[in-house]
């Protein structure tokens, strides 16, 4: 997915924009305290604040920041395998134990060495499961993001079969973990769930698009993960800011199963000198 | 023809035996009726039971996404084309000794076209949404391709098991006079759509069966290349293969003819038409699908040995489960039980029997329905992402529904044969004056007849 073009004044990057536009002030407020560690100063980061437990998690009524290419970051060096991530966003997303929509797989790379890799929706650009849902249940959304409409879904699950990522998940029953709020479930906050239908990571569009952190991120305490803007170009892990393409680059940072074409927007960086061809 | 002095040309009796099952079915049929109906609404009640509690009650899990309900939707959809296949293939090529088991396939084309295209609602998490196919289709989508190529071909069986038909329902009007219930004889009037025989008609006849005979090859293939396509879009080791739409059609016809060979033999047996159906009949169909089944198995040769060969990380595992791995035993199971012994059966001349043709072709169908899980299973339950496979559970509610399924095909066609004559009798008759007519060397050399 490439820029809306409704975003073009995003790449010219009126970098107070932000600021400027409206935010409510505890927005601004930790915007202001972001900017003293941010080196590259971005708005983005700047409006990326604590999710901690909103009173309500869709943010009904709020003002969304303009269009991102958000990306996320996973510093494998620093991830302990701990699975905080998949606890948090199965708590605040209220899903069944087997559904891990952040699942830490522990694996062998070739030299033999044992190393943890968290494992979300990769929100490719060419998605495979987008192309195959005859029903277009599962789409992209304006910030390229790839979503899951439950309302629409007819449950054939060649999603399931194209993507080649496990990031996928059906409601083989009647989820019985209910949020305690009577929400009602859209397809950037899926929950409660939909028995007969898919269900997967959704990036907490529905925190980061008000400015918030994804929950997975908030709940890493090593700041192994990482999220950003492609074309801001600024990523934080909530206490540390990078500029994102450096940071790739400086990293060797690699997307997964790259030969596929799908163009991940999730990047891992492996240092302890696994591979990642497992 | 079975000829007595009473009836020269065999017709009345040859008009008995294609309506026996109309009037007089047999003590058997009621209790067997039951016994089937029984299957099928046992069937119902589990799926009414899925519906309830969810899908996972049907075996699936997240590690093993498709299982038994997805090889049920190849394997039943398979038969069917094959069935329609053989009657339309041998119909173009004026195979004459076709006529008495050209209704039968059509009708079991049609039927277990209908069985099989139910495992596509069966499977789904939602059926009650199934109409957003036609509301919101996205053409990209190989399902959608699935939707429009089976309801096209289930359009196609209809016509081309009706057409054929319509000079028997008009002897069925003609002939049957007041035995026949009044709903019946206006049943046979409507449909018999004022047949009377006359040259123009059969002219108009005669092409239209045809044109539709031609139709229905390609429909048939692209029927089952679309359902094999729905796997191979994908990119997971096993189903993302060039060979899989031929693969499938293969597959389906081998299978197809198999059923073939089943219904006719059982039907043959009910209704006592031994005089019309002879060993000929079954060596020849069972040639027929000793050959496919050998393409059937070049094709799985060719398959695993480029695979196997190359072995690249995850297309090794797949490969590997197979040949010696936990589905080696179904797999050397189905290579020998399902492919081997039916051509060899099929083949030998000391096998010449129809029990062993037909124990030939009831082993053929079962390796086939087990292929068709050896084909979804190690797939859909092989990781992508480290070593853990999932397990499908064979549970009862999938058992039943399978079983269910199985059982409305027999009942199926009990009941279209309550209904419609089950020799193509107009057909027969034709072919059998005109072979009155012809010299004997023109007849041997197949000349034009009427498809």
């Amino acid at each position: 997915m490439t820029v809306p073009p409704d975003d073009a004044d995003l790449a010219e990057l009126p970098q107070v924009a932000d600021s400027a536009r409206g935010m409510s002030r505890r927005q601004a407020l930790l915007s202001l305290a972001a900017a003293g560690t941010a080196l590259a100063a971005g708005p983005l980061v700047g409006t990326l604040v604590r999710a901690s437990d909103p009173a309500d998690p869709t943010h009904a009524g709020e003002e969304p920041l303009p269009p991102r290419r958000w990306a996320m970051v996973i510093d494998l060096r620093r991830c302990d395998g701990c699975k905080k991530c998949t606890e948090a966003c199965q708590a605040k997303h209220y899903l069944p134990p087997q559904q891990e929509w952040i699942k830490v797989y522990t694996l062998r790379d070739r030299t033999g060495v044992e190393f943890n890799i968290p494992r979300l929706c990769m929100h490719c650009e060419d998605a495979p499961c987008v192309r195959v849902c005859p029903v277009t249940a599962t789409f992209v959304d304006r910030d390229g993001l790839v979503l899951v409409d439950q309302d629409k879904c007819i449950g054939c699950r060649l999603c399931m079969a194209a993507c080649p990522y496990e990031a996928r998940y059906f409601n083989w029953t009647q989820p019985k973990v209910k949020p305690p709020l009577p929400t009602k479930a859209t397809p950037e906050f899926p929950s409660p769930q939909q028995r007969g239908t898919v269900g997967k990571c959704v990036l907490c569009v529905h925190n980061i698009k008000f400015g918030q952190l994804p929950y997975c991120l908030e709940a890493c305490t090593m700041g192994a993960i990482y999220i950003g803007d492609l074309d801001a170009d600024v990523a934080t892990n909530g206490t540390e800011t990078v500029r994102l393409s450096t940071f790739l680059s400086e990293n060797n940072a690699i997307r997964l199963k790259e030969e596929l074409n799908t163009k991940p927007r999730v990047w891992y960086i492996s240092g302890h000198g696994e591979d990642l061809a497992w | 023809m079975v000829a007595t002095a009473a009836d020269p040309g065999g017709a009345i009796a040859l008009r008995s035996a294609a309506f026996r099952p109309v009037q007089a079915p047999g003590r058997w049929f009621w209790p067997l009726f039951a016994a089937l109906g029984a299957v099928v609404v046992l069937a119902a009640v589990a799926y009414g039971y899925q519906l309830l509690a969810g899908l996972w009650v049907a075996g699936y899990n997240d590690a093993a996404f498709y299982g038994i309900y997805e090889a049920n939707l190849v394997a039943f959809i398979g038969v069917s084309y094959g069935g329609a296949l053989v009657s339309a293939v041998l119909r173009l090529t004026n195979a004459r000794w076709r006529a008495p088991i050209t209704r039968m396939a059509e009708a079991m084309a049609l039927v277990s076209l209908v069985v099989g295209g139910s495992f596509a609602i069966i499977h789904l998490g939602r059926p009650e949404r199934i109409w957003q196919l036609i509301t919101r289709p996205q053409a990209a989508s190989p399902i959608v391709w699935d939707v429009i190529a089976i309801s096209t071909y289930l359009a196609a069986t209809l016509i081309f098991l009706y057409l054929p038909l319509i000079p028997d329902l008009a002897i069925a009007r003609d002939r049957l006079g007041p035995s026949a219930s009044r709903l019946r004889r206006a049943f046979y009037r409507l449909a018999a759509a004022s047949w009377s025989g006359t040259p123009e008609q059969r002219q108009r006849l005669n092409w239209s069966v045809g044109a539709i005979a031609v139709l229905i090859i390609p429909l048939a293939i692209t029927v089952h290349s679309v359902l094999a396509w729905a796997f191979s879009m994908t990119s997971r080791p096993g189903w993302h293969s060039t060979i899989f739409g031929p693969y499938f059609v293969i597959g389906a016809l081998y299978s197809g003819v198999a059923l073939v060979i089943v219904v006719v033999a059982a039907f043959r047996k009910a209704y006592r038409l031994e005089p019309y159906i002879g060993l000929p009949h079954f060596v020849s169909l069972a040639r027929i699908m000793a050959v496919l089944g050998a393409v059937y198995l070049y094709f799985t040769f060719s398959e695993m040995l480029t695979t196997g060969y190359v072995r690249t990380r995850e297309e090794a595992s797949i490969v590997a489960v197979l040949l010696e791995g936990s589905f080696a035993p179904a797999f050397w199971g189905f290579l020998v039980g399902g492919i081997l012994i039916p051509i060899v059966l099929s083949l030998v001349p000391a096998a010449r029997k129809v029990r062993y043709l037909v124990l030939a072709a009831t082993l053929a169908v079962a390796g086939m329905w087990l292929k068709r899980l050896l084909i979804t299973l190690p797939t859909a339950t092989a990781p992508l992402i480290g070593d853990v496979w999932g397990t499908v559970q064979f549970t009862w509610v999938a058992i039943v529904v399978t079983l269910g399924a199985t059982a409305a095909i027999p009942l199926g066609l009990m009941i279209i044969f309550r209904f419609v004559p089950i020799l193509a009798l107009d057909e027969m008759m034709e072919t059998d004056s005109r072979d009155e007519r012809e010299p004997a060397f023109e007849r041997s050399l197949g000349t034009r007849s009427p498809p």
